[in-house]
């Protein structure tokens, strides 16, 4: 018979929404189907995906929070007379940042509604390429059928299962930002952006606070960046366990954790007790519960990953893919939320553009942040050599700073050039307040294939620190001293 | 600093002459002494104050009564600006450039009388002359006004609290004073003649108007004030400001501890004896005209900066100009400054970033049929968790439809305008269309994503 929909969105989060969205407008008759799976913990949350509930929106807000605690004790500097130190409530902070949440949830409802969005809040399953069995809460069962469906459910947490007590007694980042009281004593152990971030705005409001790593902070990033943004963290007040691994996690009398770990420099092994242990491990494709097998949906057998093509398209016709499921993707909302539009483009709008992933700009919310786009140093060596590339690189004091007295060792950037005659910029790096306003314009010059000199030509606005961008000029070769002097 | 690269001798020669107040202050310039420097420093001061109110909202606590205390901030500011004019001299002095606090004037061909503080003279001879003298704040020419009223060239090293503020003029810097004093607890009321931001989006600046109105800015429009009386002497004292309305015979008073006069800038060129050596300068505006390589009528005198015949007034064009013209002069190098699509940001409350071509301009340079207008309100996310306006930030692209729809315009209304806007200046230097935007990536959550 005929399928009921156009298009069936298995997940609603940033890449489902705007896919379904985008085919609504076109007049085309659409589902989504969005379903939380509670964390081990019991947490769970409503309609928008990792990003609004569990990811971007809460963790820049509670960024937020850490930001303006340094504000107050700058604020000092500038003449405003607060009797120190001040205190931070996590609970004030938790509900506000929790009821936004939920106003967003209730907002894409609406949105869905009147965009005529079919939407249930059920898990799908495979039956065959063309139906899904969707289950409620209670275990109701409903079957949907459709011409084309996109798998878009994200990914969870991983626990590192093989260190005892993991599970039981920690949380992770699924939790944190729903706890209604105050994480405590906080130990955040491996390294990856969430993890960093997490510890960044738990020291700014005032938490104990430890990250440990078993190796290198931030695989995948320019290196150097990533040492100097866990040097900041340090001198911020962060605590750093390097060269650690967590072996297991116990629960005292008190209520509070026992955490055993290895340090492989010394050898030895070492325990300290915390209320909150948040496991950031690294996350898993959400594909459990989908049975892909059932319709031969090809997944990497490393990552669990959908494999897709350069159309999102996976192994098997009319079924799509898109965002942090997908193989080889960025996981990040904005390339999401681009592929899923671009995606009902093509399928019902006459397009065939594919999306980009090249040059993809993307910032990291650290007390100190950093905002990139393009090839880390690193790997632009490995793609043209060093001998064909070019650093320009700079430290520099953001005013603001100066009369707040604050230090500014790690305020840096640095651009990657080919050294030949046209100077393309392969990559920007930039560490300071506002990466992320910073680098968007960039990203746009990069995608405009900008150069060196059209960037030097380019006037600088005036005070900013983006302005230093268009100063570089002391390269790394020169082994000149980058520090900028001066107005 | 650049031409002693490349081995030249130079002198450079600075002197403040003293506001009517009596004001005065070190090497830099405008920028670094009573511009940019501590006008983005003030900015911050008041930004603070709004992050104290949005911090109670994400969990901090204090006193809910926090006060601002103008005193510690003007001398953190000064303190700072002291520590760049001074890292000047040491820049100079390491570069072996010559540096004389006096004042200098052209008295014959290829010469120069300077004149120090204690009236020394000396006379100095060069193969070529740079003349970056900038400018001064304008007065109104009315009763009272040099006597009584501030200008910028005061206020940032004010030793006392202005107090109930009047801020005469609507350029962007009665904008920006007006803006951080009010945001700093004063009460402050800005007298616009007409329009504000002359020369700027007045989209934009109708936006910036109406934002600061809501923040506690008073305005009265289309009046000149005519003359001011001093009530009170005093730290501050107390002023009387009549006025009269633009168009018929209203007249008004009002009562101000301080008056500060932005009406406008004129150039320091009509004392140096520019005429001595024949240097054109345009009668009317005192401005002096230069050709793209930023040379006046007279081939050895040169001039950037301020100063210059329709170019604009900010501190990296004339940084950049200086640069490229030693550059050309004595390395062999042929590029000239660029003066199209230079960004800029008006750092008032709501601040503005902008690049190429202002609605209007691109109307009647383009026609109407053939620009697109992109645009957006947008709500930092930072905002929404205190509350904070939420249609009130606004982002505009302009489109020049018959060349592939490429960017000739680019503004923002929003927090952080000039770290957002700078890039994107990047970005329409590389001729950026609307197609490559639309195709790049945002970064999220970030205002400038939008």
């Amino acid at each position: 018979g005929k399928n009921e929909y156009d298009l069936l969105v298995i997940g609603g989060g940033s890449g489902g929404l705007a896919c379904a969205k985008e085919a609504a407008q076109f007049g085309r008759k659409v589902a989504v189907l969005d379903y939380v799976e509670p964390s081990p913990q019991g947490t769970k949350w409503g309609l928008g995906g990792t990003c609004v509930n569990v990811g971007c929106i809460p963790k820049k807000l509670m960024h937020q929070a850490a930001l303006l605690g340094s504000a107050l004790k700058d604020a000092q500097h500038y003449g405003w007379n607060i009797a120190q130190p001040v205190h931070h409530t996590w609970s004030v902070m938790a509900q506000a940042v929790q009821n936004y949440v939920k106003s967003l949830n209730w907002g894409h409802r609406v949105q869905l509604q009147d965009k005529k969005v079919k939407y249930f809040n059920m898990k799908g399953t495979f039956s065959d390429p063309h139906t899904i069995r969707a289950l409620t809460k209670a275990g109701k069962e409903t079957i949907i059928t459709a011409e084309n469906i996109v798998i878009a459910t994200g990914g969870r947490p991983k626990y590192p299962t093989h260190v005892a007590g993991a599970l039981e007694y920690g949380i992770t980042s699924d939790d944190l930002f729903w706890l209604k009281e105050s994480p405590g004593k906080t130990l955040t152990p491996f390294v990856f952006n969430v993890s960093l971030e997490c510890a960044g705005f738990l020291t700014g409001i005032g938490l104990d606070t430890t990250v440990m790593m078993r190796s290198i902070p931030l695989r995948g990033f320019d290196q150097q960046m990533a040492s100097l943004v866990t040097e900041h963290m340090e001198s911020y007040g962060t605590k750093f366990l390097k060269r650690c691994f967590p072996t297991k996690v116990e629960k005292l009398e008190s209520n509070r954790l026992q955490v055993t770990w290895k340090n492989t420099d010394l050898g030895t092994e070492e325990t300290d007790s915390f209320d909150t242990v948040m496991w950031a491990v690294g996350r898993a494709p959400d594909t459990g519960t989908l049975n892909l097998e059932k319709v031969g949906v090809k997944t990497n057998s490393e990552t669990g990953k959908i494999i897709v093509d350069a159309s999102e398209a996976t192994s098997v016709p009319h079924i799509y893919a898109i965002g942090d499921i997908t193989e080889g993707r960025p996981e990040l909302t904005p390339t999401a939320i681009a592929a899923g539009k671009l995606l009902s483009q093509r399928l019902f709008g006459q397009s065939s553009e594919l999306m980009d992933y090249d040059n993809v700009p993307t910032t990291v919310f650290t007390p100190l942040e950093y905002g990139c786009v393009g090839l880390s140093e690193e790997a632009a060596v490995q793609c043209y050599g060093s001998d064909n590339i070019e650093v320009y690189h700079a430290y520099y004091k953001p005013l603001e700073f100066t009369v707040a007295e604050r230090d500014a060792t790690q305020c840096y950037m640095k651009m990657v050039c080919l050294r030949e005659s046209e100077q393309r910029i392969l990559g920007l790096h930039f560490i300071g307040p506002n990466a992320g306003e910073v680098i968007q314009g960039f990203a746009l010059g990069i995608k405009c294939h900008a150069t060196y000199p059209q960037l030097m030509k380019t006037i600088g606005i005036h005070p900013t620190c983006a302005e230093e961008i268009t100063k570089l000029h002391i390269t790394k070769r020169s082994g000149l001293d980058a520090t900028v002097t001066g107005c | 600093q650049e031409a002693a690269k490349y081995d030249k001798k130079v002198m450079v020669l600075d002197f403040v002459t003293p506001t009517p107040l009596g004001n005065s202050w070190g090497l830099g310039g405008t920028c670094v002494n009573v511009g940019c420097i501590p006008k983005k420093l003030m900015h911050q001061a008041a930004l603070l104050g709004q992050a104290l109110q949005d911090s109670c909202k994400f969990g901090w606590q204090f006193t809910e009564e926090v006060k601002h205390n103008w005193m510690t901030m003007t001398e953190s500011v000064q303190n700072y600006i002291g520590s760049l004019n001074w890292g000047y001299r040491v820049a100079l002095r390491e570069k072996k450039v010559t540096y004389e606090n006096a004042y200098g004037e052209f008295v014959g061909p290829h010469t120069v009388k300077a004149t120090n503080k204690r009236g020394v003279e000396k006379l100095y001879t060069a193969e070529r002359f740079l003349i970056a003298t900038g400018e001064r704040p304008r007065y109104l020419g009315i009763p009272g006004d040099k006597e009584y009223c501030i200008s910028s060239d005061d206020l940032f090293s004010l030793p006392y609290c202005p107090g109930k503020t009047l801020v005469v003029g609507a350029s962007y810097v009665a904008l920006e004073c007006a803006g951080f004093l009010v945001g700093l607890g004063l009460d402050v009321t800005v007298m616009v003649r007409s329009i504000l931001l002359r020369g700027f989006d007045q989209d934009m600046a109708n936006k910036i108007g109406e934002y600061m109105e809501e923040h506690g800015i008073k305005f009265i429009r289309e009046f000149v004030p005519i003359k001011v009386e001093q009530i009170e002497e005093g730290t501050p004292g107390r002023l009387k400001v009549i006025a009269k309305s633009t168009n018929g015979n209203q007249i008004i008073e009002g009562e101000y501890n301080t008056v500060l006069i932005a009406i406008g800038r004129d150039s320091c060129t009509r004392n140096i004896g520019l005429d001595k050596v024949g240097v054109k300068i345009n009668e009317k505006t005192g401005k002096i005209p230069v050709n793209d390589e930023e040379q006046t009528n007279v081939p050895y005198i040169y001039a950037v900066g301020d100063i210059l015949q329709d170019k604009l007034e900010l501190t990296p064009v004339a940084i950049q100009a200086g640069r490229l013209l030693v550059q050309r002069l004595y390395a062999g190098a042929t590029t000239k400054c660029d003066y199209v699509n230079v960004p800029t940001t008006v750092f008032t409350p709501l601040e503005y970033g902008a690049c190429g071509y202002s609605e209007e301009a691109a109307v009647e340079k383009f026609g109407e049929e053939n620009i697109e207008v992109y645009h957006s309100h947008f709500w930092p996310l930072e905002w929404t968790v205190p509350s904070r306006d939420n249609n009130k930030c606004y982002a505009k692209i302009i489109c020049n439809i018959q060349d592939n729809e490429r960017v000739i315009g680019f503004h923002v209304l929003g927090p952080n305008a000039g770290e957002v806007t700078q890039g994107f200046a990047a970005a329409i230097k590389c001729g950026m269309t609307k197609e490559q935007l639309d195709s790049t990536i945002g970064i999220h959550p970030v205002c400038a994503e939008v």
